[in-house]
């Protein structure tokens, strides 16, 4: 009795481990992929991207960060910003270029409200003001907390989730060009 | 003042059945009475808390470090089912009235998805109570776990009661029954909708 | 009882959604949409149809005081190769569905089949028992699936025809419950003429 149980689990387990070794090359594709295809969308056109994660600690925090290269010298840096939204954890790849400019932002995972906080995903009036959001001149901030980001109509605590991420991620650049100096 | 928030978030806002749709079964199955409720209640609830800390546990300590990820859902499941077991047998020698109480809910539970459903999140989503996302040390898991499964018998107990006023009221045939009770649950989850963005 | 009545049975008769009213989870939380539905009702489908072949062929070998840990046994490692190949090759699908793929384990459609059917018949009518359940089980998910994605969208399979928002307490929990319960009442009417 207890041998056929601990047998159709010796066997099970064995499929899975072989099914593990099969798939486990694509799966890491498939991430990469997806990875690629974020740092594509937040980083500008020109340029190499190092696709290697590179890491650094802010404010207590640790970071993950790309950056991209033209001839050379760095042009623009990719960084990971989670903070905490209306559901859950949003968690954002923000592309900010030389001088607190922000290239462009994605969402990687959120857990917000559909129809309502989720828009931060999908809505392009939204998504599109932070294109060139230039921080030396703008507050990211919704314009409720007196800053300049419109935030999406009935999601002002998703709408300043965002733009706490952008603006940590905005921090974390100015942080790694200070140390490469 | 995290765990404060774990708690309330885990009891009212995202309420484990009303909002995440986990243990939807059961929820209608013994929900006819309110005493039958009650007893599941407190069987899901001591064998929710007791397997999320032991799988938490193993997935830390053994899966993890062994680079086992993928065995998550099947050892998961063989240790939800060895310690229902277990319990039903520790509670049968120990306290007989305990097991006359909660003795034949316990089967039930091994495939109750809430039981699963919470040890897998625990392990595997990020969550952010009022800091930074992060993943549950044991401390906040085990809390989370309790307060998740106060959640199940609150909505339980609560739902109960009004079945049991629904039973005895006229209602249209094609509605008796299971769809009235879905219905109900449905306005349950919007008032319960309230709740969200308090945490 | 021939061939094609064992598939048929799963639509009707024996509905896992509407008659049964088992697997009620992945049921209410993943049909948001008309895709997510069908997506959830199909990967169920693979898990549904591979374990009733498997436990059918086991299951005179098994001793009777085991069965059911192993039949569990058997339906967590369809699912967990159902999780990996998802995660490489549609890892879109696996984020969305995301907890109710695992769940999958503890559905209680697959370890009802399993007990009910596959435990009791041969290989080869256990498969079409699954396929037949995996059918009315997928069928009735994208239907839940359209009309909540119908009221809460105003689109259908991602096709939008009503502009501007919806009624979002469609896509929220609450629709859930409710779209079930009346679907419920309708084939209650429409099954008992």
């Amino acid at each position: 009795m207890a041998a056929c149980l601990t047998g159709v689990c010796l066997v099970c387990s064995a499929i899975l481990g072989g099914v593990y070794a099969m798939t486990k090359e694509p799966i890491e594709e498939a991430s990469r992929k997806a990875l690629l295809e974020a740092l594509a969308v937040v980083l500008p056109a020109e340029g190499e991207v190092n696709p290697e994660a590179q890491f650094i600690e802010f404010d207590g925090k640790n970071y993950e960060y790309y950056v991209q290269t033209l001839d050379t010298a760095v042009v623009c840096w990719a960084v990971k910003s989670a903070v905490g939204g209306f559901g859950g954890p949003l968690t954002l790849l923000v592309g900010v270029e030389k001088g607190g400019v922000v290239h462009a932002t994605r969402v990687l995972s959120h857990s917000e409200t559909p129809g309502l906080g989720a828009k931060c995903e999908t809505e392009a009036s939204f998504i599109d003001q932070f294109k060139g959001f230039d921080t030396s001149v703008k507050s990211l901030k919704v314009r409720k907390d007196g800053g300049d980001v419109d935030a999406i109509t009935a999601s002002t605590i998703t709408s300043r989730a965002y733009a706490e991420a952008v603006s940590n991620a905005v921090k974390v650049v100015k942080k790694i060009q200070e140390e490469v100096q | 003042m995290e765990y404060f928030l774990i708690i309330i978030s885990a009891i009212f806002v995202n309420n484990i059945v009303l909002a995440q749709f986990l243990g939807v079964c059961p929820f209608l199955g013994v929900s006819s009475r309110l005493s039958t409720a009650t007893g599941m209640s407190g069987a899901v609830c001591f064998v929710i808390t007791l397997a999320t800390v032991v799988t938490y546990l193993l997935n830390t300590y053994l899966l993890v470090p062994l680079g086992l990820e993928f065995l998550q859902t099947i050892s998961f499941i063989l240790v939800i089912a060895a310690l229902v077991q277990m319990v039903e047998i520790v509670l049968k020698k120990t306290s007989p009235s305990l097991y006359a109480a909660l003795g034949i809910f316990l089967p039930l539970i091994t495939t109750n998805c809430a039981v699963l459903g919470v040890a897998i999140t625990v392990v595997s989503k990020e969550f952010s109570f009022g800091g930074a996302p992060h993943l549950m040390n044991l401390g906040e898991a085990t809390v989370y776990a309790l307060a998740t499964s106060l959640g199940y018998g609150l909505a339980m107990i609560l739902f109960a009661g009004m079945r049991e006023h629904l039973a005895g009221n006229d209602v249209p045939k094609a509605f008796k029954g299971l769809p009235i009770a879905f219905i109900t649950v449905g306005i349950m989850a919007m008032a319960f909708l309230g709740f969200s963005g308090i945490v | 009882m021939s061939k094609f009545s064992i598939i048929t049975r799963g639509l009707v008769k024996e509905n896992p959604t509407f008659v049964l009213v088992l697997g009620m989870c992945p049921t209410l939380a993943t049909t948001t949409s008309a895709m997510n539905g069908l997506e959830m009702g199909l990967a169920t489908m693979f898990v549904l149809i591979l374990s009733n072949i498997v436990i059918s062929l086991i299951a005179p070998v098994v001793p009777d005081k085991v069965h059911i840990p192993v039949y569990i046994v058997v339906i967590a490692t369809f699912v967990t190769v159902l999780q990996l190949l998802m995660q490489a090759y549609v890892p879109q699908v696996y984020a969305t569905l995301g907890l109710f793929i695992p769940l999958i384990v503890v559905n209680c459609i697959v370890l009802g089949r399993a007990e009910a059917f596959a435990g009791k018949n041969g290989a080869l009518d256990s498969a079409l028992d699954g396929i037949g359940i995996g059918i009315g089980f997928t069928l009735s998910l994208t239907v839940i699936g359209v009309v909540r994605e119908i009221l809460g969208s105003g689109s259908v399979f991602g096709w939008k025809f009503i502009a501007g928002d919806g009624i979002l307490a469609f896509v929220m929990a609450p629709g859930a419950f409710l779209v079930m319960g009346y679907l419920m009442v309708l084939f209650n009417k429409l099954a008992k003429k």
